[in-house]
């Protein structure tokens, strides 16, 4: 890469920010601007932060991250649209030694996959899901999702969402607090430095109620999708900021470090 | 003393990261990477204001910059 001289380290110099080697040295299919990037990166840091890269097993979903496995160099399966979280359920029931994680959008995990969500989260598998909400159908061009917000244009609703017609976009992180086997469900949003780093800790977090054994592990990240949203990423990024963050709150919404362990 | 190092074939132009340093000192090349995308640089006399942060880094979707310090710089906690 013709980066390389520039790279070299001075006597005096070091690297301020690691990229994590599990995190593959190649460009992604992503439009310019797409969250999916920096949510794949923060996946690779907390992986490689508690030292389980060798024994992950990631669960892809389908829709724009349907290639995570390109990005992240740790096993994988593909599931079914939807599937992920009953795919992961076999997978940790049978290697019950491994981290198992699912990565999916919210047409994959609001819609089509919502009832292996709900069941999963419900029985408390010992698995992560990373879920990132950008209010499309990103992959076949920006259909209306649960969570596209009220007044949204997209393909299928091109007048904008309506209450009435399509109901209130869904509120997942909080819906999946409510369910018996769940050890950590929360939110966190991509669209600035400060909510990054927040991100990455709720990230971790639902990893760790993993490994310790305490239940089903939840992470909501908003996250922007410029291209369907018709705007440039740095107005995605406002609109995540004054449009998603106030109908879709950021925060903590269970956590059982805190209090009780699950069954 | 600081210093970014933006990896051309890499960054897609997003602008993303100019939003974000605190010296306001990245800005749009006027040079197009071989997929296209027009990508983003701190001009060689800017370099100085540099601090370090790495908050470009960290909000860059295609992990395109990479942010080297001076150990000194570290030490005195500023720069
Ligand atoms: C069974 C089935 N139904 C429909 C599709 C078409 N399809 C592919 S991706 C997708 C939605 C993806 O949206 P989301 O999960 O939000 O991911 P994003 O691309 O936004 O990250 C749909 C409906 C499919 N591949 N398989
Ligand atoms: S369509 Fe949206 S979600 Fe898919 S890669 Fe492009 S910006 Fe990302
Ligand atoms: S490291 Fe900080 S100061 Fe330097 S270019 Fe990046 S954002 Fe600006
Ligand atoms: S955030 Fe990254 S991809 Fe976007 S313009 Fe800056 S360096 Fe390029
Ligand atoms: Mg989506």
């Amino acid at each position: 890469m013709q980066a390389d001289e520039r790279l070299a380290l001075a006597d005096d110099e070091q690297m301020a920010f690691e990229v994590p080697d599990v995190l593959v040295d190649r460009a992604t299919h992503y439009c310019p601007g797409c969250h999916h990037g920096i949510a794949h990166r923060l996946v690779a840091e907390v992986l490689e932060e508690m030292g389980v890269v060798d024994d992950t097993i990631c669960v892809a979903s389908i829709g724009c991250s349907v290639f995570i496995y390109n990005y992240l160099a740790v096993d994988s399966v593909e599931a079914p649209h939807g599937r992920a979280p009953a795919v992961a359920t076999g997978v940790k029931r049978g290697r019950t030694d491994k981290i198992v994680f699912t990565y999916q959008g919210d047409g994959d995990l609001a819609s089509i996959g919502l009832a292996e969500v709900m069941h999963a989260a419900n029985r408390g598998e010992r698995i992560t899901i990373v879920f990132v909400n950008n209010t499309v159908y990103g992959m076949t061009g920006g259909q209306m999702a649960p969570t596209t917000l009220i007044g949204q244009k997209t393909t299928t609703c091109p007048g904008g969402r309506c209450r009435d017609r399509e109901g209130m976009p869904i509120r997942m992180a909080e819906i999946i607090a409510g369910l018996g086997g769940v050890a950590y469900s929360a939110r966190a949003s991509l669209d600035s430095v400060k909510n990054i780093r927040a991100a990455k800790k709720a990230v971790r977090k639902a990893f760790d109620v993993q490994q310790q054994g305490l239940g089903f592990g939840f992470v909501e990240l908003l996250s922007g999708c410029p291209t369907n949203w018709r705007m440039d990423a740095v107005k995605a990024n406002t609109r995540i900021r004054e449009e998603m963050i106030p109908y879709f709150p950021l925060g903590v919404y269970k956590d059982v470090t805190e209090g009780e362990g699950v069954c | 003393m600081s210093r970014v190092v933006f990896l051309d074939e890499r960054c897609k132009g997003c602008l993303l990261c100019t939003t974000v340093c605190p010296k306001g000192i990245i800005v749009q090349s006027s040079r197009f990477n071989r997929q296209g995308y027009k990508v983003a640089e701190v001009p060689a006399d800017a370099m100085k204001d540099c601090t370090g942060c790495a908050s470009c880094a960290l909000i860059c979707p295609d992990v395109a910059i990479r942010v080297i310090k001076s150990r000194k710089a570290k030490k005195a906690g500023k720069e």
